[in-house]
């Protein structure tokens, strides 16, 4: 799998592997499947209600009926929209979603590619689903839309810039790009010990990225009735979605992959146990925990969000920054 | 060179995930236009504004605030771009990498302050 990449490609390799791309995407669109289903299930339990139990056995198909639903629906199309930019903002939110899957190495022998910037590749992608975004919203001339996709612009780029400044404490560490190499230079301490700031700065600026409870002020429910997407119905509603929960799971690996060491065990005496295995536990985890915090936690209001961004993270991932330049110049780390 | 070869076959792979990443949405949507009825008559194709009749188009010039922030992240994207190279060679360039750090963060935290005290980074 890994090796393929090394060695000049035939046309059975390139086959082969571009079925293992397509096996990939049904697996991430299983994942979302139950990701959906889980995520009801959990904030039933947590609001003492039983979720979704009447469409299969514990209610395990109610999200294939929600597809189909959403598959069979009328989906038309408003007539004050811009009709290009309309049609083709759902494909531009969610192709980026898939794209940043191209750089995750899953494990130490399964990886779809092995280029020097990986971790630049990913935020670079990742950003562009911010304009599919605000093509939705801005095409479809609501101001329900409007709102909530300018809401959803500013908090992205407010929230890149800690996200971003985070990551590089563990550039520096690993002294590559590389997430396969940064997954390396993991092998004795996992990175959320020496770089617990700027994993915290992360982790917020990541689910503010992720448009999750406490930043889901883009789709605000209760004041913007569901922003940028308001307008759209039937499967092209359904894929600005599977975009948001695609992503969740892109972000659970490359957290895993950035701060708790991808697939190395916790310790070496459970080194017994598949790379595959941690790396999926890893991954469910940190997927599946924004999902906990919508439970939790109230909405932000649109200016805490903003001072909060500049103010508050920023300075921390800066301070952060300086701090592994001087740990690592006195040879502490 | 074998690094050559990987640079290659990776952007090629690259490439089937970006087929395939537009080809789900082009057949989901043709998969549903078969499926789904279509009726459509004019009061439906109105714009949503909460059960009213909508007032004026959506296009409208928007509050420029947004275009501030939009600036500075423009200003500090780049910077943090410039960041990136320096974060990867720490290592091997020594003490001449911190000093030259040290006064582009500077530059830069001072850049931060000065829009903190101007006010820009309040959200009114």
């Amino acid at each position: 799998m890994r090796d393929w990449l090394y060695e000049p490609l035939t046309l059975g390799r390139f086959a082969g592997m571009a079925l293992l791309i397509f096996g990939l995407l049904n697996v991430v669109l299983f994942l979302v499947t139950y990701a959906i289903y889980i995520q009801r299930k959990l904030l039933g339990w947590m609001q003492s209600r039983v979720g979704p139990n009447r469409v299969g056995p514990y209610g395990l198909l109610q999200t294939i009926a929600d597809v189909l639903k959403l598959l069979t629906k009328e989906s038309f199309i408003p007539s004050h929209v811009d009709r290009p930019l309309f049609l083709l903002a759902p494909i531009v939110a969610f192709a980026p979603a898939f794209v940043v899957f191209a750089v995750l190495p899953l494990t130490d022998r399964i990886a779809f590619s092995d280029i020097g910037v990986g971790l630049l590749f990913y935020i670079g992608v990742a950003s562009l689903s911010t304009l599919g975004i605000l093509m939705g919203g801005w095409a479809s001339n609501n101001k329900w839309s409007l709102i909530g996709a300018m809401r959803a612009v500013a908090m992205m780029i407010a929230y890149e810039i800690p996200l971003v400044l985070a990551a590089l404490g563990v550039v520096m560490q690993a002294g590559s790009l590389n997430l396969t190499a940064i997954v390396a230079s993991q092998e004795t301490v996992w990175n959320v010990v020496p770089q617990f700031i700027g994993f915290l700065v992360f982790l917020i600026a990541a689910l503010a990225e992720l448009n999750r409870t406490p930043f889901d002020l883009t789709e605000a429910e209760s004041e913007l009735i569901a922003g940028y997407h308001v307008e759209y119905s039937g499967f092209r509603f359904a894929f600005f979605m599977l975009a948001e929960y695609v992503y969740l799971f892109a972000m659970g690996a490359l957290i895993s992959l950035l701060y708790f060491g991808g697939w190395l065990p916790p310790h070496p005496a459970l080194s017994f146990i598949p790379g595959g295995v941690w790396m999926a536990l890893k991954t469910l985890l940190f997927a599946y925990f924004p999902f906990w915090l919508q439970a939790t936690f109230p909405r932000v209001r649109v200016d805490q969000l903003m001072t909060f961004a500049w103010k508050g993270l920023m300075p921390l991932a800066l301070v952060n920054i300086v701090l592994t330049a001087a740990l690592k110049t006195a040879g502490v780390v | 060179m074998p690094a050559a070869v990987a640079y290659t076959n990776s952007l090629i792979f690259i490439a089937v995930f970006l087929v395939l990443a537009v080809a789900l949405p082009v057949v989901a949507f043709t998969m549903s236009r078969l499926l789904r009825p279509h009726h459509f008559y004019r009061e439906k194709g109105e714009t949503y504004e909460s059960g009213t009749q909508p007032l004026g188009t959506s296009w409208v010039r928007f509050r420029v605030k947004y275009y501030l922030f939009a600036l500075l992240f423009v200003l500090f994207d780049v910077e943090t771009l410039f960041l990136y190279p320096w974060a990867v060679v720490y290592d091997r360039l020594g003490w001449f990498a911190v000093a030259e750090m040290a006064v582009f963060l500077f530059l830069l935290v001072f850049g931060l302050v000065y829009a903190w005290r101007k006010g820009v980074l309040e959200w009114k």
